[in-house]
């Protein structure tokens, strides 16, 4: 069984997106963490970049391959976890938590609603997860 | 006619135009306005003997002017210092002399060892973190540090001093085009940066100021300026240096450089008439991600024994593709071995009796020659290596006079600088002797009389 919380919104990326006052917190899952393997690298925007949605913010690079990160809603870039550049592993150890990777306040608030539940991320993954 | 190193005979060339349904070659190239196309065969000569080929084309080498034939003292970016002999016989074994990265890279141990320990000799020598493989020259490592300075940066404007070498301009503008950087030069009317020049053009927009010191006159800049008045607006400074000279002079590194890039052809790679060279390039470890070219790390493997491998490769092209930060897979790794041997040859000590030999004669040379009535050196100001000596009469016409007294007196300068006209850019290495530098001073007396 996989780690999907119930309460985060996911992409068929295997990104997640958490709300926060307004805001939304973005990470990649537990699944694609595994899929990665050990994780060596992260490249983030700069606080006040702007994100469009299913569009690239960003790289993870583990021991395996390198992957593009997907916004899951559009905005701009009000924090980025300074703690990934040197310690990546977080994406592995914890990536629901200390693994975060940026937070975006959308300025679109109807994408939310386009974003996978839990429900349908544990279908998408039942399928095949492509 | 059937040749004898071609392997592509009459009848195969005949069996090729029937697979493809054409009936003669010329066909091919009916496109081709008949104007344009040679009518007659090559004008080259019958064949002749292998012993009478060779002797012809010595003949024929033997006209040309080197530094063994000739007394140098061009610099400008190349220098005649002295390669030591262990470096051509141990670049010429088999296991060494490929200019490429090998293919399955980690199993070429030899090699991917030799690249790590110039990276590491080249990270000391500038005082960086981290040196590339390699590039394939001095401007093009310049132009690669610009690209990379902006997207650092996010920025897409370049302040370049006027004393950076002319042709590294040329290059970096040729890379600038596409991308649509703009390139900006601030003055030296004296020789070097104008700093206040420059404070007004380095801005909220500026990528990187591009510093080159020793600079293309020789002079000396103020590094450490420069570097404040890049970081106060965000921006990198590039620095262009010699590393033969760091034996001697400060490393960029510990004077705030972001990037150092360098032509590595003083390290024991011969002047060629002009190349192969060996690009220098070398960063502050926060940028290594955005670094082009190959880089050599060194591991363990599962025994806990030492090995080397190609580190970082996500940012090449051959992996990330559009999106990757390096787009030169390739170095030039022969010349690089021959840097490697040549600062091991040498050594710490080595390295700075150079320095300090060809500071010492270019000090002499500058003095015995601006004594000659009518010279005078064009700046002021502290030089290392190489000056420029403003002449009476037209430089170009002094080079053909000296030329023929088998000196090579200098780099005429008017080609590359206008406004340098009726000046000569003299460099002196530790080979030059006493009587050589005398007997220039006296050929140049004659020359300017």
């Amino acid at each position: 069984m996989e780690n999907i919380p119930a309460e985060l919104r996911y992409t068929n990326e295997h990104e997640w997106a958490k709300r926060e006052d307004g805001k939304v917190r973005v990470g990649i899952t537990a699944y694609a963490q595994e899929q990665l393997g050990d994780v060596v690298f992260v490249e983030l925007p700069k606080v006040g970049a702007r994100v469009t949605r299913r569009q690239s913010f960003g790289v993870v690079e583990s021991v395996k391959a390198v992957s593009d990160l997907f916004a899951p809603v559009s905005g701009e870039v009000v924090a980025v976890n300074a703690d990934l550049p040197k310690s990546p592993e977080l994406v592995n150890q914890d990536p629901y938590g200390r693994g975060w990777m940026i937070v975006i306040t959308p300025s679109d608030g109807a994408e939310w609603d386009g974003l996978l539940t839990a429900k349908q991320y544990e279908e998408f993954l039942a399928e095949g997860g492509h | 006619m059937a040749s004898r190193y071609i392997a592509n005979t009459p009848r195969e060339q005949q069996a090729m135009l029937g697979t493809i349904g054409v009936a003669a070659i010329d066909d091919l190239l009916v496109r081709v306005p008949s104007k344009a196309r040679l009518a007659r065969p090559l004008a080259i000569g019958p064949a002749v003997a292998e012993s009478d080929l060779i002797r012809e084309l010595r003949a024929l080498a033997a006209r040309n002017a080197d530094a063994d034939s000739h007394v140098c003292f061009l610099g400008a970016g190349a220098y005649d210092h002295y390669v030591p002999s262990p470096i051509n016989h141990l670049i010429s074994r088999g296991e060494f002399f490929t200019a490429y990265t090998p293919y399955q890279p980690e199993a070429s141990q030899g090699t991917l060892r030799t690249i790590y320990e110039y990276q590491t000799m080249i990270a000391d020598l500038t005082g960086m973190d981290v040196a590339n493989a390699s590039l394939y020259d001095g401007a093009s490592s310049l132009a690669e540090a610009v690209l990379m300075a902006m997207a650092v940066t996010e920025r897409a404007e370049v302040v370049l001093a006027r004393g950076v070498n002319p042709l590294y301009r040329r290059v970096v503008a040729a890379y600038c085009d596409g991308p649509g950087i703009r390139l900006r030069e601030t003055a030296s009317p004296d020789g070097v940066v104008d700093l206040d020049g420059a404070r007004k053009l380095v801005g909220g927009k500026t990528a990187a100021l591009v510093v080159q010191s020793p600079n293309f006159y020789g002079c000396l800049e103020d590094i450490g300026a420069a570097a404040g008045i890049a970081h106060a607006a965000g921006a990198l400074l590039v620095i262009v240096s010699d590393p033969v000279n760091l034996g001697v002079l400060e490393a960029p590194g510990r004077l705030g450089a972001d990037i150092v890039i360098g032509e590595g052809q003083g390290l024991g790679v011969p002047l060629s008439f002009g190349g192969p060279y060996l690009g220098v390039f070398a960063a502050k470890q926060a940028l290594v991600r955005r670094m082009p070219g190959r880089l050599v790390g060194a591991t363990v493997d599962r025994d806990g024994r030492r090995g080397f491998v190609l580190t970082l490769q996500t940012r090449e092209q051959h992996i990330r593709r559009a999106k990757a930060t390096s787009n030169i897979c390739t170095n030039v790794a022969l010349c690089a071995l021959m840097a490697t041997i040549y600062m091991a040859t040498l050594g710490k000590e080595g390295l700075v009796r150079v320095g300090e030999l060809s500071a010492a004669k270019a000090h002499y040379a500058a003095e015995r020659l601006s004594q000659v009535p009518g010279v005078s050196l064009r700046f002021g100001g502290p030089f290392f290596k190489e000056f420029t000596l403003r002449l009476p009469k037209p430089p170009e016409r002094v080079v053909a006079r000296l030329l023929k007294q088998r000196i090579l007196a200098g780099v005429a300068l008017k080609s590359l600088d206008r406004q340098l006209g009726d000046c000569l850019l003299v460099a002196v290495t530790e080979k030059r002797t006493r009587a050589e530098i005398d007997a220039f001073a006296e050929a140049l007396g004659r020359a300017v009389a």
